[in-house]
């Protein structure tokens, strides 16, 4: 019996593996998540086979209505709100960690056969799956708006995390040397301790930084998931939470670098408030002048261009103006005009997430670039339309060495031969901080609601 | 008893390895879905929480072990599900679009 289960469990492993390999390309990527889940499905089936001494009526139910809330609401999540459901489900698989290790040391110890081993694989599961679950959980209420989105900071919040912290370790010892059931006031007081480090740590993080908090929680469920492959000798689980714990890893290490920002800087940092402090005014003493366009102009331009690239920012997906963008890449196409997209790493409030939004509005995925493959073609590009992003353009992340945004890694937009920025008003954007590109000859600005602008420009262009 | 552990650890620093070899290649346009499905991978904690459902007897225990069994259930079925929908929408030019 445990032979099926052993090889099941390895078939799982190769499934998972092949899946994410699949991953690495668009045109196969939806079989690679198949492929994944079809992984799953054995492994599911394997451990039906090897453990059902417990009531089915009970946990068939449990199943089939975890199967269809989670369908349901997956089928249902606006690809706006991406981020909050993958935060959400990212929390439900950190507090199922949990809750298996809280169960399975609570029932050790009433049978006495606990050991220190299994002990200290149960508690860092509960300590990392908690934190997972209650952070996952409060990144969900404020992505979903919930609560405001901004930083939430108090004065001894550095202080605070790390007395708990440290609390929780000394008790996690204690519980591990000890081992008896008499332990169970301290177990809970260690769970409670670890839910409320899950919130602190998310708390002080605001709006622009979530991809990172994001995939940092991803990773936490991933090393809780291994943790508990350890507990309960389950080599599926350790394989499969060591997958997911590199990729949280990566894409958490992708996003701080995108933003030019060391990951203890987004976590201790408070970000809004320290860019405010050290960033106001750095172009005060160029005085440039902002020139204005009419949609008019804006028509004209683009209709007489060979070259355009479009630079979509989240302002591009607030305003839900993908589907009048991808109707000008259309109608600049009959023309003979080359669109394409330059993507930052971090536009959207997760990795990857502007790609989904342009492919929702059936953007080809071949017209998306990244921003390495991107920046070389500026020199060459008549005009870039830039949409509802403004700190990935700024070119004070390499030119002006007093910058907050010095280093940061942004779009060239400013070497190509014209720029046109689609922007509501003069307002610096979320880190406020002025951005040189708007007072630059080159560049001309259409103020208004994104949509709105799309939308004229486009019954423009029919004109032109 | 050690030899047992020692082999386990084998098996994560060799997956983190496979792991991180793997995710490196994935570009960033597919970064969403990357983080949505191995989101719904480590949904398989659910082979975890039957496992324990099987093994406890206390009333605490079975509430504890259903309680896992569900969370996981969503994360495993959400993740694989919502994964599916943002894939189903990357096409080329070349690919029909269904309405229009």
């Amino acid at each position: 019996m445990n032979t099926v289960l052993e090889v099941g469990y390895l078939l799982t492993a190769v499934l998972f593996i092949m899946g994410v390999m699949r991953l690495r390309s668009p045109a196969t990527a939806r079989s690679g998540n198949l492929t994944a889940a079809s992984g799953m499905v054995i492994a599911f089936i394997v451990t039906v086979l090897r453990y059902h001494s417990y009531s089915w009526l009970l946990i068939g139910v449990t199943i089939i209505v975890g199967a269809f809330v989670g369908t349901y609401a997956a089928k249902k999540v606006r690809m706006t709100a991406m981020p909050q459901m993958v935060a959400l489900f990212n929390g439900m698989g950190g507090g199922a960690a949990s809750l298996i290790s809280i169960g399975a040391l609570h029932s050790s110890w009433s049978h006495g056969i606990s050991t220190p081993g299994s002990s200290i694989s149960a508690l860092l599961t509960i300590l990392i799956g908690s934190i997972s679950f209650t952070g996952s959980l409060l990144a969900f209420i404020k992505l979903q708006e919930l609560i405001t989105g901004r930083p939430i900071t108090f004065g001894a919040q550095k202080l605070l995390n790390g007395i708990l912290l440290a609390l929780a370790v000394v008790l996690g010892i204690a519980m591990a040397i000890s081992g008896g059931s008499h332990d169970f006031l301290v177990l809970t007081i260690y769970v409670i301790i670890s839910a409320v480090l899950g919130v602190l740590v998310v708390l002080p993080i605001g709006g622009a930084d979530m991809p990172v908090v994001i995939s940092l929680l991803n990773a936490f469920t991933g090393l809780a998931a291994a943790a508990t492959g350890f507990l309960l000798t389950n080599n599926v689980l350790i394989i499969a939470g060591a997958l997911v714990g590199a990729s949280g890893t990566i894409l958490t290490q992708a996003m701080s670098r995108a933003m030019n920002r060391p990951i203890q800087n987004i976590l201790f940092g408070a970000f809004g408030k320290v860019a405010a402090g050290g960033g106001g005014g750095t172009v005060g003493d160029a005085d440039g002048v902002v020139q204005t366009a009419t949609v008019e102009d804006v028509a004209t331009i683009l209709a007489y261009s060979r070259n355009v690239v479009v630079v979509p920012g989240y302002g591009l997906a607030v305003a839900r103006a993908q589907q009048e963008v991808r109707q000008l890449m259309e109608k600049l196409g009959q023309r003979g005009v080359t669109v394409r997209f330059g993507i930052h790493p971090v536009a959207g409030r997760m990795p990857g997430h502007m790609n989904v939004l342009l492919a929702e509005a059936d953007v080809p995925y071949d017209s998306l670039f990244e921003m390495d493959a991107i920046n070389p073609q500026f020199p060459q590009t008549d005009v870039v339309l830039v949409i509802g992003a403004n700190d990935v353009t700024n070119p004070a992340a390499r030119n002006q060495p007093g910058s907050p945004l010095y280093g940061m890694p942004i779009l060239n937009v400013d070497q190509a031969q014209r720029v046109i920025v689609l922007k509501r008003s003069m307002n610096p954007g979320f880190a406020g901080i002025d951005n040189p590109l708007y007072i630059n000859p080159k560049t001309s600005m259409l103020f208004g609601d994104a949509k709105a602008s799309l939308t004229r420009l486009l019954r423009e262009l029919d004109e032109v | 008893m050690l030899s047992h552990l020692l082999i386990e650890v084998y098996i994560f620093v060799l997956a983190v390895f496979v792991g991180f070899q793997l995710i490196s290649k994935v570009p960033s346009v597919l970064h969403t879905p990357l983080m949505s499905a191995t989101n719904a991978i480590h949904g398989v904690i659910l082979v975890g929480a039957i496992a324990l459902a099987s093994s406890v007897h206390g009333t605490l225990d079975v509430v504890i072990a259903v309680a896992a069994v569900f969370l996981a259930t969503l994360n495993v079925v959400g993740g694989y599900v919502v994964t599916d929908r943002i894939l189903g929408m990357f096409k080329t030019k070349s690919a029909e679009r269904p309405t229009e």
